[in-house]
């Protein structure tokens, strides 16, 4: 199949899928939604009924959400693999996402007493930006002087132990009190979002996507290898530094409002490169965008229905579907070299 | 100079490795480092393409000097072949050349009508026109290479800098590249600066040849004048065989010891002779050797004695007795089978007074000469070799102890 074919069929199919998704996660559970009820309803805003109040108050949020965050999550650790040059890097796996739910839990529940209401979102991704931050800079100063791939990884996964260790321990001693939305928050769900919480991760993600995939050219010069992407003028410096900013607040922003959520990160740019068979940045990006979007929401709907009325929390769900990828992916890697 | 360094400083860490490096190529020339692993050939090249940050000293380029530049400027005057590994996964080869025109598209990287016909050129420059839809990290060494160097060529600069270009390929592949290196640089007064591995090659490539050595620049000139053998020998440390540069070859020690076999020697035809006693660990003399011959270049470490005589002339009497009497006191006698003519007759004769005193002798000569009635022949060296080796070992040779007279009356019958 031609390179230009394959991309507008690729684009097509994560349409389709996208507006199937959209349709069945509305209309899964207990009350059923025809789809001309929908539109009216989409169309009309909520009408007060309780059809209305399902759709615009829980469900709506929620499957955006999953949409939205699930799309963010993906091009984080796409940003990562291409920094790292590891396909098995992610935001989860380098401890990243540990990091930000340890300054968010610490964050909550030390100023929990103080501060009587609800946060800000705006103020809780700070808070889960800059724990991304400190643990970027922690896996930074370690693989500065490891140069194997593997090391990297083992190195992330301890940062993220010792991280939720951090958590664990604030969450021991804790009042219950302040425990109960907490602990929902930690194992990851999108159950939680709200559309205050929407707008905000909304506004964090659109504008930092765009930014990446305004860095599509660098981007692709960087699959060469550092040293040849500077021989042909790029600015490696800068580039790096823009590569763990946009990946951290990618990352801090959906860790701040769904909490960490594993393998996502890891799964989804492979994916999506089987599905394109290319590494354009330019087709990439917005793929992998869509492709994360389809993957969440399939792992939500399967996260709410699998064990109905019981929910479970959705990195069950992509552990157990993202992590097969990455054994597939080490067994070609070793394959290959 | 177009392009040239003025005390020039390298090395890492703040520590200088080589200092005062000045070395320069006029346009369209082709400047080679040559040099022992680790001596800082890539230390040097890699701080002229500011993959690392020099220590002191000027590199200028057409008289700008290379530090004024910004990196997308650099780029669009210097482009590289490097030693890193390159996998890009699922990028074709026409993607890999065109990454080549960074410098020159706009801010999404979109290749114009123009970028296209260059790329498109550049990958005809190579011949690698056929790979265009392949898959890059499907490809063979020798079409990475040359993948690469269309990528480099497609960056449109005035000074190619290639790290080792030739280090994973077989010989076709290298004459290939050499050759594409040698018509870009004549066409189209493109300066190459490289480092290679292979001294024989730097010599017929190179217009500037800049050996480096225990973090210095050991000599520095036109390859014609400033390399021999024995400067190769230096610059590599080499102890324990032989470069050489006429022949571009290495040969290693032969065995050390009484020579125990005698070979006949002519025409090149030696040489197989000479290394397969020596992987049999045979020690062997040799003779008569015309200083001409290319025998003579291969056997001075190969062989454990050798008796020679000047280009074109017949050989001191001396010598040809004291061959004739190491013959005679091997264990067997090998005739390489080179032609014998009115310059070497004496070999006629040593083969003569050996058969006489009894030594075996070993032929690889297919037409029979008459004086030979009595040698053994053979269809291949190897064959030739195991027998000499049996003899060796056994000791037998029906006169390796040939008594002093016999070994007299030889010598007397050919003076």
């Amino acid at each position: 199949m031609k390179q230009s074919t394959r991309n507008v069929v690729g684009f097509a199919v994560l349409a389709v899928l996208l507006a199937v998704l959209f349709y069945w996660n509305i209309n899964t559970g207990s009350v059923h939604l025809s789809l001309e009820r929908i539109f009216t309803l989409l169309r009309w805003g909520n009408d007060g009924s309780m059809e209305g109040n399902i759709l615009w108050k829980i469900r709506l949020s929620r499957l955006l959400g999953a949409a939205l965050l699930g799309g963010a999550l993906s091009i984080a650790g796409f940003l990562l693999q291409t920094f790292f040059k590891n396909p098995i890097a992610g935001p989860f796996v380098l401890g990243i996402s540990s990091g930000s739910r340890l300054f968010v839990g610490f964050f909550l529940l030390a100023a929990t007493p103080i501060v009587t209401g609800n946060f800000s979102p705006y103020v809780i991704f700070l808070a889960a930006f800059a724990g991304a931050l400190a643990a970027m800079a922690l896996v930074l100063a370690v693989s500065s002087r490891v140069q194997n791939l593997a090391m990297l990884l083992v190195i992330g996964m301890m940062i993220g132990y010792i991280c939720d260790a951090g958590t664990d321990f604030m969450i021991t001693f804790a009042e219950s009190n302040q425990l109960q939305n907490f602990t929902v928050w930690t194992m990851g769900s999108f159950s939680g979002l709200t559309w205050a919480t929407l707008g905000a991760s909304a506004l964090i993600t659109f504008p930092t996507v765009l930014l990446v995939f305004l860095l599509s050219k660098p981007l692709g010069a960087y699959l060469l290898g550092e040293s040849y992407a500077k021989s042909m003028g790029v600015n490696i410096k800068g580039f790096r530094v823009a590569l763990i900013l946009l990946s951290s607040i990618l990352s801090a922003c959906v860790t701040a409002f769904a909490g960490p959520i594993s393998f996502v990160g890891i799964a989804v740019p492979h994916i999506t490169r089987m599905l394109f068979r290319t590494s354009r940045p330019m087709v990439l990006i917005p793929a992998t965008f869509l492709t994360g979007s389809v993957f969440c929401l399939a792992c939500d709907l399967i996260a709410r229905t699998a064990f109905a009325p019981t929910e479970l929390t959705i990195s069950t769900v992509t552990s157990v579907l993202g992590a097969p990828v990455v054994i597939w992916l080490m067994i070609k890697r070793r394959r290959n070299s | 100079m177009y392009f040239e360094t003025q005390k020039l400083s390298v090395g890492y860490h703040r520590q200088p490795l080589i200092k005062d490096i000045d070395i320069g190529i006029w346009q369209g020339g082709i400047l080679c480092l040559i040099g022992p692993n680790g001596s800082g050939k890539s230390t040097i090249l890699r701080s002229i393409t500011r993959h690392l940050a020099k220590l002191g000293g000027v590199v200028t380029i057409g008289g700008g000097d290379l530090d004024k530049m910004s990196d997308k400027e650099l780029a669009r005057h210097v482009s590289v072949v490097l030693t890193d590994r390159v996998e890009p996964d699922l990028m074709t080869c026409w993607e890999v050349v065109a990454a080549g025109r960074y410098p020159y598209t706009n801010h999404f990287g979109k290749l114009s009508q123009e970028d296209q016909r260059i790329v498109e050129e550049s990958m005809k420059r190579v011949n690698a026109l056929d790979l265009r839809e392949q898959r890059f990290t499907e490809l063979s060494d020798g079409q990475k290479q040359r993948v690469l160097l269309a990528r480099a060529l497609c960056q449109q600069p005035e000074v190619i800098v290639l790290d080792e270009p030739t280090s994973y390929l077989d010989i076709r592949h290298k004459i290939e590249l050499l050759n594409i290196l040698r018509e870009m640089t004549a066409g189209r007064g493109l300066s190459v600066v490289l480092s290679l591995h292979e001294v024989d090659l730097a010599t017929k490539l190179a217009d500037v040849v800049v050996l480096v050595k225990d973090n210095a620049i050991f000599r520095c000139g036109a390859p014609e004048d400033v390399l021999n053998d024995s400067i190769i020998r230096q610059l590599y440390g080499i102890h324990d065989g032989t470069f050489n540069l006429l022949l571009g070859s290495v040969e290693l020690c032969g065995a050390a010891g009484n020579p125990r076999v005698f070979v006949v020697p002519g025409e090149g035809r030696g040489a197989p002779c000479f290394r397969a006693l020596q992987k049999r660990g045979i020690p062997f003399a040799t003779g008569i050797l015309q200083r001409c011959d290319v025998d003579c270049a291969v056997s001075e470490t190969l062989a454990a004695r050798r008796y020679t005589a000047d280009s074109f002339s017949p050989p001191a009497s001396d010598t040809l007795r004291a061959a004739i009497a190491a013959a005679c006191g091997s264990a067997c006698v090998v005739d390489s089978g080179a032609a014998i003519g009115a310059y070497n007759q004496e070999n006629m004769e040593l083969l003569r007074a050996a058969a006489k005193a009894g030594v075996p002798i070993l032929t690889l000569r297919r037409e029979a000469l008459k004086v030979l009635g009595a040698a053994r022949r053979f269809d291949t060296v190897r064959a030739l070799a195991d027998e000499a080796a049996r003899l060796v070992s056994t000791g037998k040779g029906g006169a390796s102890c040939p008594s002093s007279g016999a070994i007299s009356d030889a010598i007397a019958g050919t003076a």
